[in-house]
């Protein structure tokens, strides 16, 4: 049977993805998820079995929200600016779109959509990760996709036009 | 249309997008959004979004993991910090005794708060000398900012003090908790990369002399005036740290701090 490690292990590339996303920064993507392995490996006795996986990512929400908590405590807030990443294949326009409108919405909107859509989790599973009936999950991401819908028709003209 | 009339939710069609449907609904959601188009679009658009994050950040998971997240390195630092921190709560109790003082001359020996207040200060300034891209909340450019901010947050009108005359430049500063409410933090850095901060917050004694603090690279001069404790810390040099702090000191003293 894996160890415990092991399984945190395992769970790390789907962080850095779930995190690159949440944030669209690969650096402070790295530090939330460095931050969310201090703090699992450190709280391996609060882990009454589950899933692991579950788990590594409402911890990692977690941080991320009080993350932007602290953010928004900043008297001056500068504007999240696109980091294009040196992953990124080409510049190509949709997917930097996609990553603007991802930027507008609240963020547990876009945490609810990303876990299910990116992350592939259940309704079910999302719901505890953010400790929210499955009601309220299925209303953030319907407003997170109306949102997302209404940026793209919208703003995608207004940017070609300055290109 | 016929095969099934119960009104199609939009929650089912989110729950057909992402596959949450139950079995026995599909081919009604199919069916009915066949003569809606409305509503198929709705759903093309959203399986689009997916795609296009999929397609954004999928590749991430296949990228190799750095180094500093590997759980083996995680865990062998726990343990150095374990032993680190252990280590710097003993040198912090063997310093104590040994604060040295100048200035005003030989006084009480610094009280509970003051020292704590000293700790805290030691501990944010190597806390955030090391950053590089945070290492200040706000920056040094919006000096005239910083002050007003800082000042309100702590209830009193607080000094920047200038430290052109040392090649010290102003990064920026921050707000911080300490054990007596909101604490400012200032950071300076010269030419070379070496930083100083300065650290101020409601103190518990009204006033005291000045003392010297050394904690392994790093040291701190510290000191009460008009109820607010300044704490000045840089690297462990204790002659080019005392002449900032006499030139800060002289500093918050002609500007008479004093409270809002």
């Amino acid at each position: 049977m894996p160890s415990f490690g092991q399984n945190v292990e395992a769970t790390i590339p789907a962080l850095r993805r779930y995190a690159r996303a949440l944030t669209r920064n690969a650096d402070i993507a790295d530090d939330l998820v460095q931050d969310t392995l201090v703090r699992a490996l450190r709280s391996e006795h609060l882990f009454h079995g589950g899933d692991i996986r579950s788990w590594l990512y409402t911890i990692l929400t977690n941080l991320n929200r009080n993350r932007l908590r602290g953010l928004a405590r900043r008297p001056i807030l500068s504007p999240i600016e696109d980091n294009d990443a040196p992953d990124m294949a080409g510049p190509e326009s949709g997917a930097r779109d996609i990553e603007r409108a991802l930027a507008t919405l609240v963020d547990e909107q876009r945490t609810a959509l990303l876990l299910v859509v990116l992350e592939g989790l259940s309704y079910r599973e999302v719901a505890e990760i953010q400790g929210v009936p499955i009601g309220t999950v299925m209303s953030r991401l319907a407003r997170a996709r109306s949102q997302i819908k209404s940026y793209l028709d919208g703003e995608r003209p207004a940017l070609r036009r300055v290109k | 249309m016929t095969a099934d009339h119960s009104p199609v939710t939009e929650d089912e069609l989110h729950a057909y997008v992402d596959g949450e449907l139950p079995a026995d609904r599909i081919d009604a959601v199919t069916a009915w959004l066949s003569t809606n188009p409305d509503a198929a679009a709705l759903v093309t658009a959203w399986r689009a979004q997916a795609d296009a994050i999929r397609a954004r950040y999928g590749a991430t998971a296949q990228e190799p993991v750095p180094q500093r997240l590997k759980v083996d390195r995680l865990l062998q630092r726990r343990r150095s910090w374990t032993a680190l921190a252990a280590a710097a709560s003993v040198a912090a109790f063997l310093v104590g005794g040994a604060a040295g003082w100048f200035a005003h001359g030989a006084t009480a020996a610094p009280s509970n708060g003051i020292a704590t207040l000293t700790m805290e200060a030691l501990d944010a300034h190597k806390l955030y000398v090391v950053e590089v891209r945070h290492a200040v909340e706000v920056s040094g450019n919006e000096k005239p900012h910083i002050t007003t901010w800082l000042s309100k947050r702590l209830g009193y009108r607080l000094l920047v003090p200038d430290l052109q005359d040392f090649g010290l430049k102003l990064v920026g500063g921050r707000l911080l908790p300490g054990a007596t409410g909101a604490a400012a933090f200032y950071m300076y850095e010269n030419a070379a990369g070496e930083r100083f901060t300065m650290y101020c917050a409601k103190a518990t004694t009204p006033a005291s002399a000045l003392h010297y603090k050394g904690e392994g690279n790093v040291a701190a001069f510290y000191w009460v005036d008009k109820d607010v404790a300044y704490v000045v810390s840089g690297p462990a040099d204790r002659a080019k740290l005392e002449k900032i702090t006499r030139a800060i000191y002289d500093q918050v003293e002609k500007a008479d701090v004093r409270k809002l």
